[in-house]
């Protein structure tokens, strides 16, 4: 008989449609993260590092980069003879069937997974924060407190408890009431979206409201859970967590590697963080090069100067170009003479000679002020920007674009420029 | 799958001093990120050869440790596989591999076994790219009996520490001298053959009769006129690391662009095990000009002409010049390095100062290193 005492179930079907043009081809927890990892790899470190050898990765949305870098799993050592990881997509049933509509949905549809396995309890999390956390410890809570469901939260300024979910509980930390995002919130503990269920109690509450529509964690299996009186408890968590959820919160998050000493450290011999890394030579940095603070991932070629940037495998920087504040990710050639500030730039983008990015003032963005702000300028993968132009701030660029597209050899600050067509 | 691979990487070489010490020259870091014996087995990967046996020997456990897993070279399969094969003590035999040959005959068992038709033999301890698919392809078309790749070395190299080749113009060997005194060619072996395997089988059992061992002088030069020897000539890089000045060289070559992108852009890739370091990381007051830098360094120091390898941390106020500085290697404060190899997992205290008179230094210095 199989038997696994936890598995986790990993939600990576999103879109994470407010990083705009970073995930229109690519799901958010496949989006590059500080240098050589994706999103994902969080995760999935923690999974395997809390001793966590079964994990069902739920995916919808442009899920191609997800596959190719989950594969079999064996960078995370998640290949088993039994458990490892498995992708898990929607898939056509004999009656009723349908795309995952929400995130209990989801695990609704892969309901005969997670019984393969026996398991006692199920981990529930999604591929989209920056964060090490032992699931094994969070286990032994839910253990000790004889809970049936554990949901992790973390305290954050009480000015911004009504932007979050916030659990209210008593001494013991047993949760009394729900907030979801209020206006006088009486706690400050936020859920972070994990969870820890009993199986029983999970299985009946996912069968249960298995006729809700686009059935979600926190509208509908959690206020099941409490209005039919299970043991609910909060698992306070005081370390490093962060969404990466918008693009200047992405862009913080990368920028917060480069600290003398980060509060998010990759470097201790503790607690690895694994990756897919298909580039292994070192990374060459010439003559002429200026490197301050900044991390840069292998096999990068830097002839011009880098200040305060994430720069990921394989990205090559033109002689004389400066680039300051940015993230540029693997395999983005970028040209002689540029100057680039402030700028997230997607795998594979080619950026001409003598190109200039965030130069003007800020100006709202044209076509989605809510997601390109922050005096960012942000240009999705695969694009090429071609050489002499110039481009502001709060703006966006997608696919192959040419010197036509820019009027006078300029793309105005809060523009958008996005084009369909491959390179 | 015409041919089955044999690595010979059981050697040490007392050319590299205190380098190989704790490990087996096949083991040497190289170029950053990769080991010595990468490079033959990525060879192996890339020209299909699925089976290859690595024979190890002096300080074996350096070399298991790096192939702990086959998968990085994408052997481990169910057709072939990697073998490592370390003397072991049987009813027919209680020695050492006491030479090369030796090393063969001894590991007879597994050759009989194969199917494959042919048998690529190369050593670990040189970087290089191949298809050994094209130099089979010579052997068949030359209807020889085995084929030797050779390399002309540049006028700067000692030809003396390899064997020397002088071929007909048919490029049939008429001589072949091993680490011969004075140097009359330099035209050498590179230790890349490619034989039957029944004749391999032949050759090392009439060796072991004659209780000859060495594959070099008692096959290929003894045999040099009754068996069909042809040389196989490469123009494109091939660098032996078996002493320390070629070691030093070899490395400082990957500093040049047409190396790099000889060995790191152009296809195919060369492999390694995946060590899962972060990138690189650069804190103010770091100066680095014309280096190589590893993954999971940090650097807060001058760093020129240099190749860092992986995990090497930098203190403050440090200049590094024309070094090496191995795997895991910490430089504290104000550190002055010039001209120098540091090896690995050594820890370098605050305000030392070594620099490499006339020549290339070797630092080993076995410092406690305190967690901070």
């Amino acid at each position: 008989m199989i038997k696994k005492e936890m598995i986790a179930m990993l939600l990576a079907g999103g879109q994470g449609s407010r990083l705009g043009v970073l995930t229109a081809k690519v799901a958010k927890p496949a989006v590059a993260f500080g240098g050589k990892y994706r999103i994902i790899d969080f995760p999935l470190s923690n999974c395997i590092n809390s001793g966590i050898d079964t994990v069902g990765v739920l995916t919808q949305y442009q899920p191609l980069r997800l596959n190719t870098h989950i594969g079999i799993g064996i960078p995370w050592d998640l290949d088993r003879n039994i458990g490892g990881v498995s992708i898990l997509p929607p898939y056509e049933k004999s009656t009723n069937s349908e795309w995952y509509t929400g995130t209990a949905n989801a695990i609704y549809q892969n309901l005969e997974y997670m019984e393969t396995f026996n398991p006692d309890y199920v981990l529930i999390l999604s591929g989209d924060h920056i964060y090490k956390m032992d699931y094994e410890v969070m286990l032994n809570y839910h253990k000790e407190h004889d809970a049936d469901v554990t949901i992790a939260a973390m305290p954050v300024p009480m000015e911004e408890a009504s932007r979050f979910g916030i659990l209210v509980a008593d001494g013991d930390g047993e949760i009394k009431a729900f907030e979801e995002k209020p206006e006088k919130p009486s706690s400050n503990l936020a859920s972070m979206g994990i969870y820890i269920f009993s199986w029983p109690v999970l299985k009946d509450a996912l069968i249960k409201l298995s006729a809700q529509p686009g059935c979600d964690f926190g509208k509908h299996i959690i206020p099941y859970c409490h209005a039919n009186g299970k043991r609910m408890f909060v698992y306070e968590y005081n370390g490093y967590w962060k969404d990466v959820g918008t693009l200047n919160s992405y862009w913080e998050a990368n920028m917060e590697l480069i600290d003398i000493i980060p509060e998010f450290n990759l470097y201790e011999e503790f607690w690895k963080i694994y990756t897919n890394s298909d580039i292994i030579p070192p990374q060459y940095i010439s003559d002429q090069a200026v490197i301050g603070r900044s991390i840069i991932g292998d096999g990068a070629e830097i002839y011009g100067e880098v200040h305060n940037c994430v720069i990921g495998s394989g990205v090559t920087i033109g002689q004389g170009t400066v680039v300051r504040d940015s993230i540029i990710m693997k395999d983005v050639t970028i040209g002689n003479g540029c100057v680039i500030d402030k700028a997230i730039i997607a795998e594979n983008v080619q950026i001409g000679d003598n190109v200039v990015l965030g130069i003007g003032a800020e100006v709202p963005n044209k076509l989605r002020s809510d997601i390109y702000n922050s005096g960012l300028v942000t240009i999705g993968e695969n694009s090429v920007v071609p050489p002499n132009v110039q481009i502001g701030k709060n703006t966006a660029i997608s696919g192959v674009t040419v010197r036509e597209d820019y009027r006078d050899g300029m793309l105005e600050s809060g523009g958008a420029l996005v084009k369909a067509g491959e390179r | 799958m015409r041919a089955v691979g044999i690595i010979l990487a059981g050697g040490n070489s007392h050319k590299m001093r205190e380098l190989t010490r704790r490990r087996a020259v096949a083991a040497m870091p190289v170029a950053g990120s990769y080991r010595s014996i990468d490079f033959a087995l990525s060879n192996m990967t890339n020209s299909h050869i699925q089976k290859v046996a690595v024979l190890t020997q002096y300080n074996a456990r350096s070399l298991n440790e790096h192939l702990n897993s086959s998968k990085w070279w994408d052997f481990g399969r169910k057709q072939g596989g990697l073998y490592v094969f370390t003397p072991t003590i049987t009813a027919d035999n209680g020695y050492w591999y006491r030479g090369t040959a030796d090393a063969i005959y001894q590991n007879l068992d597994f050759l009989k076994k194969c199917h494959e038709p042919y048998v690529i033999l190369t050593s670990g301890d040189a970087v290089y790219k191949m298809d050994y698919n094209k130099v089979l392809e010579y052997h068949i078309e030359k209807k020889a009996d085995i084929t030797v790749v050779c390399k002309e070395l540049g006028p700067e190299e000692d030809a003396c520490r390899f064997g020397t080749i002088k071929m007909d113009d048919k490029l049939r060997i008429v001589e072949f001298e091993e680490k011969p005194m004075v140097a009359n060619s330099n035209t050498v072996s590179t230790g890349i053959y490619v034989l039957r395997r029944r004749l391999l089988i032949d050759l090392v059992e009439h060796c072991a009769e004659e209780e000859r061992h060495d594959f070099v002088t008692d096959i290929l030069i003894r045999y040099k006129n009754l068996k069909k020897i042809y040389g196989y000539k490469i123009e494109d890089y091939w660098s032996n690391i078996s002493t320390v000045d070629a070691y030093y060289r070899t490395n400082m070559d990957f500093l040049k662009p047409e190396v790099r992108s000889y060995f790191f852009k152009q296809h195919p890739n060369i492999y390694s095990k995946v060590t899962d370091l972060p990138p690189a990381k650069y804190n103010p007051g770091a100066v680095v000009k014309n280096s190589l830098v590893s993954s999971g360094c940090i650097i807060n120091g001058t760093v020129e002409n240099s190749v860092l390898f992986k995990k090497v941390f930098v203190g403050n106020n440090c200049v590094i010049k024309n070094s090496i500085i191995l795997n895991d290697v910490y430089l504290g404060d104000n550190t002055y390095i010039e001209n120098c190899i540091v090896e690995s997992r050594d820890t370098i205290r605050a305000n030392t100062r070594h620099v490499g008179e006339g020549g290339v230094k070797v630092v080993v210095e076995k410092n406690e290193r305190y967690a901070m």
